[in-house]
């Protein structure tokens, strides 16, 4: 089982004239459960695509690590899962089609095995030939699962994980990262209660605020 | 490969929505036909059909060519090709789109435009193909990597032109030369500083622009 | 402050020395020119029309090294050097544009012919346009530093296939392109000695000049955005 390690030292982020937050310290040593919270507004999605890679602080360093070696920014993609609200799915393709088209992508093929069992388990069996244009906000939560696990990545990004989920759904992605977390990082950005029970330690982001000079 | 899975992807969400393709064939028909008209019955020279040709591309291409990736930030898949892929895959892939897309439009308008154009004659037809070959993977390359920049900028329609005339206008400049030279006829040899030119500007921008992708790409 | 002062008599020695020293065909005193073939007393827009061609292309390379600098460093003032550099070639390339039109009406009879010189200034006026354009059409800061940077390295790479194009495309009507043979001597600074200093005293006065304007360009708009941005 390879270790992998997510260290994110000094962050700080600005957008134009707005401090979003600065000198945050968040390291993932381990696998586990690790959670961000922060009332709506606080940076908890910005501070997420920063951990992951997508988009650079302004200040500070973050470093992903597997076995002790640090990981390359172009390679980093196949190492992470990430779902979030504001990731879209090419809605003209079925969505069978949408994870077989990633894949290819992305240059790693999966078994039929795991295909099978991430769509009954998220409950779209039924539904993978159809067009996710006609997908619910729900379905299509759960398609984000399906699109963020299908390649076994090391590492995991939940933002609002459960939003647009009934109950039955919650369960089953609570069911998954407990799941998850045994092999690999998950980190959840939330401000649920529910979700934030997950995890072992919780960074609240409203804590780095303010700059301590106005 | 990873780039040519995004091909597919791009071409089979083409074929699908039919997103560019209607609107570029339509284009091409409306640019060629107000050229006709307000020529009405005058005859042009051979050098004006030619550079005209020329013209035709160059609008058609930036009416086509940044699909590849505004529809991409459009529609907000943007983060879900950075989160499936390196910068330099999806850089070929939309390449490769491209290329085939200029390939296709151009050889629709060439034919369009030969059939229509009396003036349009080319005597060294070989040599007009070499420079049609280079010229439009220059076309492909320089545009693929402005629509790159405009689809991060606001008023993409009207920035794509802009941006992409002073960067095309070696490249044009010396095709319509090399095509005037293949309708008087002129041999292969005394081409060649220009046909080399072509070239270079190929594999200049090659290089430039998949070392300049990445700081376009990432935020 | 000596330096501004001394800057400031060089350009006036240069401006009075350009347009009041007479041409005679024999020169006998030393504030005389030669007469030069094919331009006569308008050879004086010579000290005025070159620097300012030659600023507006050193004011776009120094764009590009500093585009350059900010994409490796991600330090936002070298993107506002950029910018500063950009802002007075553009001005410059309007300067450029305008003598040079003024100097062909009398020249060669009309203000515009797509000479290739004409058409690169053109050309370069182009890259500008789209330059500030993108710049304006770019709300956030890092991304338009970013976008402008890699556009100007773009627009500078293909600065050298105009130069070499050129001559080969059109035959031209400027001095020292394919087919000129009266304007030698002005090309190939075979110039008179007195002729030839005043014009290297504007050259150097105007690119001194440039750094200048650059300098102060550059350092408002640093104190402006600090004065902005007061946490940081």
């Amino acid at each position: 089982m390879s270790n992998f390690e997510l260290k994110a030292e000094n962050i700080s982020k600005v957008f134009g004239r707005r401090l979003i937050f600065k000198d945050v310290e968040f390291l993932c040593p381990d696998n586990g459960i690790y959670g961000i919270s922060g009332p709506n507004g606080a940076g908890k999605s910005t501070f997420l695509k920063i951990v992951s890679g997508i988009i650079s602080p302004s200040k500070g360093t973050v470093t992903h690590l597997i076995e002790g070696e640090k990981i390359e920014p172009e390679n980093l993609h196949n190492f992470i899962g990430f779902v979030a609200p504001y990731v879209i799915l090419y809605d003209e393709f079925t969505a069978a089609e949408n994870i077989h088209f990633f894949s290819k992508i992305r240059g790693i093929n999966f078994t039929q095995e795991k295909f099978d069992f991430l769509f009954t388990h998220f409950g779209l069996f039924d539904r993978k030939e159809d067009l996710v244009k006609g997908y619910s906000s729900g379905m299509k939560q759960r398609l984000k699962f399906i699109f963020a696990l299908i390649h076994s990545p090391k590492i995991l990004f939940f933002d609002e994980p459960t939003s647009n989920l009934d109950n039955s759904g919650k369960e089953r992605v609570y069911q998954t990262i407990r799941e998850e977390s045994k092999s690999s990082i998950v980190i959840i950005a939330s401000n649920e209660d529910s979700d934030l029970a997950l995890c072992s330690s919780i960074l609240d982001l409203n804590k780095y605020k303010h700059s301590g000079s106005r | 490969m990873s780039a040519f899975a995004l091909f597919k992807k791009d071409f089979a969400s083409e074929v699908r929505t039919r997103y560019a393709i209607n609107s570029l064939v339509m284009f091409i028909v409306v640019t060629i036909s107000v050229i006709l008209f307000s020529i009405g019955n005058e005859k042009i020279s051979d050098f004006l059909s030619g550079g005209l040709f020329w013209v035709v591309i160059f609008f058609s291409a930036m009416s086509g060519l940044s699909r590849a990736f505004v529809s991409e930030e459009e529609r907000g898949t943007t983060l879900t090709l950075q989160l499936i892929a390196s910068p330099s895959t999806i850089f070929s892939g939309k390449l490769l789109f491209n290329l085939i897309l200029v390939f296709a439009m151009n050889i629709v308008i060439a034919l369009l435009y030969s059939a229509l154009f009396d003036a349009f004659v080319l005597k060294n037809f070989s040599l007009f193909l070499y420079a049609f070959l280079l010229g439009n993977i220059g076309i492909a390359i320089a545009s693929t990597l402005i629509a790159s920049i405009i689809a991060r900028a606001s008023s993409k329609g009207t920035l794509y032109p802009v941006l992409s005339f002073p960067i095309l206008l070696p490249l044009m400049l010396t095709l319509i030369d090399l095509t005037k030279q293949a309708m008087d006829g002129i041999t292969f040899q005394s081409s060649y500083v220009e046909l080399a030119i072509l070239g270079c500007y190929d594999v200049v921008m090659i290089a430039a622009s998949f070392m300049l992708f990445d700081f376009i790409w990432k935020d | 402050m000596i330096w501004k002062i001394a800057l400031f008599i060089l350009l006036a020695f240069v401006s009075i020395a350009g347009i009041a020293f007479p041409i005679v065909p024999q020169p006998q005193h030393w504030y005389e020119f030669p007469f030069i073939m094919g331009l006569g007393e308008n050879a004086k827009i010579i000290f005025f029309h070159v620097p300012t061609a030659w600023l507006t292309v050193i004011a776009f390379f120094m764009s590009t090294v500093y585009s350059v600098k900010y994409l490796r460093k991600k330090d936002i003032i070298d993107d506002i050097k950029a910018h500063t550099s950009a802002q007075l070639g553009m001005v410059f390339c309007i300067l450029a544009t305008i003598t040079g039109a003024v100097w062909a009406k009398f020249a060669w009879g009309s203000y515009w012919s797509w000479d290739p010189r004409q058409t690169s200034i053109f050309a370069l006026l182009l890259i500008y346009g789209a330059l500030f354009a993108l710049r304006s059409a770019v709300e956030i800061e890092e991304k338009r530093a970013s976008l402008s940077a890699v556009y100007s390295i773009i627009a500078f790479i293909t600065v050298p296939f105009f130069i070499f194009i050129m001559p080969r495309i059109m035959r031209g009507l400027h001095p020292g392109s394919a087919d000129d043979t009266n304007a030698g001597t002005v090309v190939n600074f075979k110039m008179n000695g007195n002729m030839l200093l005043i014009f290297f005293l504007s050259l150097a006065g105007f690119t001194i000049l440039y750094y200048w304007m650059w300098y102060v360009g550059y350092k408002s708009t640093l104190y402006k955005e600090k004065l902005n941005k007061n946490y940081y």
